[in-house]
């Protein structure tokens, strides 16, 4: 489907409301025709004007402001929030080694006006083939009105462009979403930026470490920790609408499950049991939670609604069967078990049915996660080193994807392409969070401002 | 005698493979019965508790009197109580009898080369190897507790064949 309009103003459609923190209010302009770009109705770009996405030179330029005032977002006012804003953008980007992006601390600044009408001679030739431009606006309600614009300055021509109002401490929100929405039309990819992670914090010794539940913006932005510290906390994951998080925390002294409430910061264990929990899981649509259980020292997986209630229990083998992670659909999962006598990967239907086993490439494999997607497993291959692994749901095509000491427990990002996990250093025990695309090319260390581990991607923020 | 032969074994794996501690040997050894002694109704002293020093039946006197005999040990991945296992078990049983109100717990834990879940899982069952073993022994069930540390409290930092071997272990601490 394809909406031809003119826009005389930029101001036409942009009108959309962020109330509820947890929702940016999002407003999707239509926009002009371009011959070289095809959408599909599956929202594949087919074509583009560089031979491929990745090659893209993006400029970013400054962020512009109708009127340079006060706001709680930026010390400096408006102006000063539009320049960070569009610096937001380039670093979601550059971060992620996507397209060839240019910042906009080296680039022309426009003005108000230029925002829907660039001024296409300063933008040629300055090997970019893609510019994005922005604006940021305050309402009387003091709230923040933020526009972002894609333009193919071969063409001259705008290729898309949104709007979102945001709470003013909500507003690096914005530029996740001017950079998704840049991401998703170039690469015809789902979003990922205006996504959250919580993940273990570690300090200390290696003998005496501190594990904090901390949760942080998809940049590492917005830090904020969980937990105090004074007890044990892993393997966190955040349940698909953001409102809670299930973790490990020796808490009683005892490993135990507990869902945390984001909000009110209450938390309950995840069921009433004396035997050791751990590994939490949600299912897609947040209404169950798998959990690994130790009974007389066997661990078995079991699903409890995540409302409370009888526990029902998916396996029963002598070995050690943990973890789980549901495919998108929520009719499999996807879990690790030594009933064969080491660490391999295995599918069952979600009532624990038809439990058969589909790694067998050598070493030892654990830690499977389904991809967002539901065309691979993220997993840890174990064979001397431990590396992050994909492979088909059948368990063929087998690729690594790391090459270090030690990297373990991959997790996705919300569009499946990015697979996040932690890296511990030989020696000092010492982790970090790393990030890596399916080529395999693209590595990254996430910025933590202490140690981190157990790393979980939430979905796209609403 | 099956026992002697699956002992003989260990030996000659202990010496071929220098990286792996113990081979493993069958899962629940037959238990020798201990005669129970009298309960507690009168602690008979320790076996030398001198005046000046930890409190009989307490953590610090257990694990002075057990020099080491309180932890045990296993192979990559494995949670089986071979002999040496099962000489420190029965050590611990001893005094457990002996001292019959003393409760304790039993902490498993697992060497940073695994994953983390898994290794989590590993420390339990390597608890409940041993707690089992000392049940065996006659110690009552309701005295001992067991807990999974996984891979999160090592014994040794280092990282390598030999710290990991020390931190694949199960430790009986006394709950004072």
């Amino acid at each position: 489907m394809k909406i031809k309009l003119a826009l005389s103003s930029m101001a036409a459609g942009i009108v959309f409301s962020i109330a509820a923190p947890a929702s940016a209010q999002q407003l999707t302009l239509p926009e002009q025709e371009l011959e070289t770009i095809e959408q599909e109705g599956d929202g594949t770009t087919v074509t583009v004007t560089a031979e491929s996405w990745q090659d893209l030179g993006i400029a970013i330029a400054s962020f512009a402001t109708n009127e340079d005032v006060p706001t709680p977002a930026n010390a400096q006012g408006t102006r000063a929030l539009g320049h960070e804003l569009s610096r937001i953008v380039y670093n979601d980007l550059r971060n992620n080694g996507l397209f060839r992006p240019v910042g906009p601390d080296s680039l022309p600044r426009p003005d108000y006006s230029q925002v829907s009408d660039p001024a296409w001679n300063i933008w040629r030739g300055r090997s970019a083939e893609m510019l994005v431009q922005g604006y940021v606006r305050p309402n009387s309600d003091g709230r923040l009105t933020v526009g972002c614009y894609l333009y193919d300055v071969v063409l001259e021509e705008q290729l898309v462009r949104e709007g979102w109002i945001v709470q003013p401490a909500e507003w690096r929100r914005a530029a996740h979403k001017c950079a998704d929405l840049v991401y998703s039309r170039l690469s015809g990819e789902s979003p990922f930026f205006d996504s959250r992670i919580a993940y273990i914090a570690e300090t200390g010794p290696k003998d005496n470490r501190t594990k904090r539940l901390a949760i942080m913006d998809s940049d590492g932005a917005n830090h904020r920790f969980i937990t105090n510290g004074r007890s044990t906390a892993l393997t966190p994951r955040y349940s698909p609408d953001y409102s809670k998080i299930a973790y490990l925390s020796y808490l009683d002294g005892n490993p135990r499950i507990y869902v945390y409430d984001v909000d009110s910061g209450q938390q309950t264990l995840v069921t009433q049991s004396s035997n050791p929990t751990f590994a939490p899981r949600w299912s897609p649509d947040g209404r169950y939670i798998l959990y690994s259980m130790a009974v007389s020292g066997n661990t078995d997986i079991y699903r409890v609604p995540a409302s409370g209630g009888t526990p029902v229990r998916l396996t029963n083998t002598p070995g050690i069967d943990v973890g789980g992670s549901y495919s998108p659909d929520g009719r499999y999962i996807v879990f690790e078990s030594d009933r064969s006598g080491s660490q391999q990967i295995y599918v069952m239907e979600a009532d624990g049915s038809n439990q058969r086993r589909i790694t067998f490439f050598g070493g030892r494999a654990g830690t499977p996660e389904w991809s967002p997607r539901g065309d691979q497993i993220a997993f840890t291959h174990i064979v001397g080193d431990f590396r992050i692994a994909v492979m088909d749901t059948n368990g063929r095509n087998m690729r690594h994807l790391t090459d270090a000491w030690h990297d373990e427990a991959p997790t996705w990002a919300p569009n499946g392409r990015i697979v996040q996990f932690f890296r511990t250093q030989r020696g000092s025990g010492e982790t970090s969070i790393w990030q890596v695309d399916l080529t395999g090319e693209n590595e990254r260390r996430l910025n933590t401002p202490v140690g981190a581990s157990d790393p979980a991607w939430g979905p796209v923020l609403p | 005698m099956p026992r002697k032969v699956v002992i003989l074994a260990a030996t000659s794996v202990l010496a071929l493979a220098a990286c792996s501690k113990k081979p493993p040997e069958e899962l629940p050894p037959a238990p020798v019965q201990t005669p129970a002694p009298a309960p507690t109704a009168a602690p008979a002293p320790a076996p030398t508790p001198t005046p000046t020093g930890p409190v009989a039946g307490s953590q610090a006197h257990f694990s002075q009197v057990m020099a080491g005999r309180d932890v045990i040990f296993f192979d990559t991945d494995k949670f089986d109580i071979d002999s040496e296992d099962a000489a420190a078990l029965r050590s611990q049983a001893e005094y457990l009898l002996q001292y019959g109100r003393a409760t304790a717990t039993i902490e498993g834990h697992a060497d940073e080369r695994g994953t983390r879940d898994y290794n989590l899982a590993l420390g339990e069952r390597r608890a409940n190897a041993a707690k089992n073993y000392l049940v065996s022994l006659g110690v009552s069930e309701n005295r001992l507790r067991t807990v999974s540390y996984g891979e999160e409290r090592p014994a040794a930092t280092g990282s390598n064949e030999s710290a990991w071997a020390r931190n694949r272990r199960a430790v009986t601490v006394l709950i004072d």
